[in-house]
């Protein structure tokens, strides 16, 4: 028995020589390093994509009437800018995170899966590669918002709609590969001792978030296949006159579409409930109420759905059960958000970047929820809904909600990933930038729609005309700072102060334990946990 | 030994086989997107070819790929913990198998509790019956939409009562399979795995019988005859379709029982298998009670 495990052990330091070298290494790897690093290029590549098409939304909307593009090309920009900054930038920048940190945080040698592992991710560019080229098809890109919702979707599309399902489709099977590895990963793979309820929360809020995607991935499967055979082979889900009903679509899009968006924020919890303890030098405060908060929240995701649909004429019962029920996610949301503040209450705080970025995460994030609390309100969303306001209510809590928890998490674990501390003065220029720009982006967004400005329209009454200008510049702004990241990214890779083992002196976790940059393998065998 | 002896946890070096995978998938989205888009606007196009060239490719990796792992699994690499992540692995994926087929089947009772009858009137839809479609009476089986289009229903008995014993059988030979595998009885196991093979594979021809009768003259259940041709060839043709992805499954795993696969401790892939087939059997009754019966 012993001279087996040597001769496994011995194994494991053999496959060492295995490492490919230029491409091949990145097209065959199997190991969650690797690929979480391939991840997050091929995010913060299509956030730089899907942020240049939203430059020149802003640019058409930088005065009102038709300078730039044409109205159908309008909403091209509009729905890819949707689809690739959901399915191309956020999700796959938390699943680079949860590739990255999560085998070191459990003590694991790699993912569970890992050759599964990488097929999920060399899916992606493919998929995304098809979503792209549909621009420089004859009839355009899919023009139907991200939602595409029927008959918009189905009746009304133009050609290009058959790539966008497929595409689709695709990319559905590689979230699911992708979450049923962290599955997986974090229910066998834990070392010994490591219960679930001393699993980091970070570990806990993928988890969570990786049942959703198993969930929900496939109701999007089934209603783009409805979609398909609707537009292409006679069928009449969503067609009034075969029986069917076009707001069937929508039952179904925001039954996947609700738990989809907590699967874009519940990862961001648990990157910042890393970070804010590791800087306030102080344990996070109420573990264990913030994994039955992370619980409740996945498990009410999938009872609010309807609340994107109050203007569609549901029943009065159905009006109420979801406004009641979405309303009563705002309590476990509360939770968190009084236990980082507890968490940083008469903590010895400093402001390192990663900090900075978690904080403007509470408190903009916060009051992305309140708007939300807003809209979940039956009879005023009739005067929000398709409006600005929305617009304003979606991107405070996935850009400064999900998009600033990652650059969090990004500061906070670039040192263990390069083996370098980052540029700490050009990292606060780029945050700095970032928080002012973002709020001079959004938040005028809100007043532009109680004021009655729609989303989705190249052209707007003259009256909005000043605020969308300094919206404009927000978001030109905005898109510039996010270079600034990249210089930081590019900088820290190719050298700079060599980062310690345990570079922030707060930092918890087996993750910390190893050195910087973390070796290939880490924890061929399982550390101990007391 | 007093402590627990620590296994090691297998991690494949390098393979190429999830890119070849990467590169079906690419194939095959972009030939079916072709495909069905020249189905609309009625030009020829290379999509059908590019679609077959995807598929062929993905058999090819899953033959490679699948050979690899039994090969590790063969040559002892396998700890009781990888074969745990396997089990898990495939437990997940039959879960999200089952949320596929929740979102048809949501469609289907929303159809018949919801739409059909608003359409029809019911509720606080008097409006919507009088000014759209006067004429239009709501009823399940939806047998005359309300732009007039009329087909008939498919009854439960007959066929569709036949491929229910069929599939029930098939679930208990499996069943059997498998506790023959348990005593290491070969010769039963084999004969029970070929059973459920052969009621599978009838089974899926006496549905291409039913289908074709439904595109009859006589019966006119088409595609496009709304709501109820939709739902009826969506849940069924679903279910046919992952009926033969186990079929395969099952031949896969009969051809490596003949090779002296498996053996009473070590045989994950019969029980996935298995599992599969059980699955894709209660999707089965499910669907009989609620598409036809019902």
């Amino acid at each position: 028995m012993t001279t087996d495990v040597i001769e496994q052990e011995s194994h494991d330091d053999h496959h060492d020589d295995h490492k490919m070298k230029g491409i091949k290494r990145w097209l065959y790897t199997t190991n969650h390093k690797d690929i979480g690093t391939l991840y997050l290029w091929f995010a913060f590549i299509m956030l730089l994509t899907g942020g240049a098409l939203a430059m020149v939304i802003r640019a058409e909307l930088f005065q009102p009437g038709l300078q730039i593009v044409e109205p159908d090309f309008f909403n091209q920009l509009t729905t890819v800018h949707g689809l690739i900054m959901v399915f191309g930038a956020i999700m796959p920048a938390f699943t680079g995170f949860a590739n990255w940190m999560i085998p070191m945080m459990i003590g694991a040698p790699d993912m569970a899966l890992p050759r599964m592992n990488n097929w999920s991710f060399w899916i992606l560019p493919f998929a995304f590669g098809i979503l792209l080229s549909t621009f420089f098809m004859e009839s355009g890109a899919p023009n139907f918002g991200w939602t595409f919702y029927a008959p918009l979707s189905t009746t009304y599309s133009n050609g290009s709609t058959a790539f966008f399902v497929f595409a689709v489709h695709i990319m559905g099977i590689s979230s699911i590969m992708g979450a049923i590895n962290i599955v997986v990963t974090i229910m066998n793979m834990r070392a010994p001792g490591m219960t679930y309820m001393k699993m980091p929360l970070f570990v806990w809020t993928f988890f969570i978030t990786a049942y959703l995607l198993i969930a929900v991935m496939p109701v999007l499967a089934g209603v783009v296949t409805m979609l398909l055979t609707d537009t292409y082979f006679g069928t009449s889900f969503f067609d009034a006159a075969g029986g069917g009903d076009p707001v069937l679509f929508q039952h179904l899009f925001w039954f996947f579409g609700h738990p989809e968006v907590y699967i874009m924020i519940l990862p961001a919890f648990g990157i910042v409930s890393t970070i804010i303890p590791a800087f306030a030098r102080k344990k996070l405060f109420g573990y264990s109420s913030m994994v039955y908060a992370t619980a409740s929240i996945a498990l009410l995701s999938f009872l609010v759905w309807a609340h994107h649909m109050f203007t569609t004429g549901m029943p009065l019962f159905g009006e109420l059960f979801f406004m009641y029920c979405t309303m009563l996610i705002a309590v476990p949301t509360g939770v968190k958000v009084f236990n980082w503040v507890a968490t940083m209450w008469r903590g010895s705080m400093s402001f390192e970047t990663p900090m900075l970025f978690s904080i403007a995460f509470v408190i903009l994030f916060t009051i992305g929820g309140f708007s939300g609390l807003m809209l979940a309100l039956t009879p005023v969303d009739f005067q929000y809904h398709d409006t600005y306001f929305v617009v304003a209510h979606f991107h405070y809590v996935l850009v400064t909600g999900s998009l600033f928890s990652i650059y969090a998490g990004a500061y906070f674990w670039l040192p263990k990933w390069t083996g370098h501390m980052y540029n700490e003065s050009l990292a606060k220029w780029h945050f700095w930038c970032s928080l002012i720009s973002v709020n001079l982006l959004f938040f005028p967004m809100h007043f532009l729609g109680l004021a009655g400005m729609p989303r989705r329209i190249p052209d707007y009454a003259l009256q909005f005309a000043d605020f969308n200008k300094w919206v404009s510049i927000g978001g030109f702004a905005f898109g510039l700072s996010q270079l600034i990241f990249l210089a930081v990214v590019i900088k820290c890779i190719r050298g700079g102060e060599k980062a310690a083992a345990k570079p922030w002196d707060g930092a918890e976790g087996l993750e910390w334990t190893v050195a910087s940059p973390a070796p290939y393998h880490t924890f061929s065998t399982p550390p101990k946990i007391d | 030994m007093t402590t627990k002896e620590y296994e090691s946890y297998y991690v494949p070096s390098q393979s190429h086989w999830p890119i070849v995978g990467a590169v079906a998938l690419f194939l095959i989205a972009i030939g079916a997107g072709n495909y069905v888009s020249t189905l609309k606007s009625g030009e020829g196009g290379i999509g059908g070819y590019i679609l077959l060239a995807g598929v062929c490719l993905v058999i090819y990796m899953l033959y490679g790929w699948f050979s690899n792992v039994i090969n590790e699994s063969m040559a002892g690499k396998y700890s009781h913990q990888m074969d745990n992540s396997f089990r898990q692995g495939m437990s997940w994926f039959i879960f999200s198998e089952v949320m596929f087929f929740a979102a048809f089947f949501g469609a289907l009772f929303y159809a018949r509790t919801l739409s059909v009858p608003w359409l029809g009137g019911a509720d606080n839809n008097a409006m919507t019956g009088a000014v759209l479609w006067p004429e239009f009476v709501a009823s399940w089986p939806l047998l005359v939409t309300p732009d007039g289009t009329e087909t008939t229903q498919m009854g439960w008995y007959g066929l569709p009562l036949i491929n229910t014993i069929l599939l029930l059988t098939s679930s208990i030979t499996a069943h059997l399979a498998h506790s023959a595998l348990e005593k290491d009885n070969r010769k039963m196991l084999k004969i029970w795995l070929g059973f459920t093979i052969l009621l599978g594979v009838v089974f899926l021809f006496l549905q291409v019988v039913e289908y074709m009768h439904g595109y009859s003259e006589e019966m006119k259940l088409y595609l496009t005859s709304g709501i109820y041709g939709s739902t009826f060839y969506l849940l069924t043709g679903f279910h046919g379709m992952h009926v033969t992805l186990g079929t395969i499954m099952l031949i896969v795993v009969f051809l490596r029982v003949l090779k002296g696969h498996f053996t009473p401790t070590n045989a994950f892939a019969f029980e996935a298998t298995s599992w599969y087939w059980h699955f894709v059997d209660v999707v089965w009754v499910i669907l009989f009670v609620f598409v036809y019966i019902v």
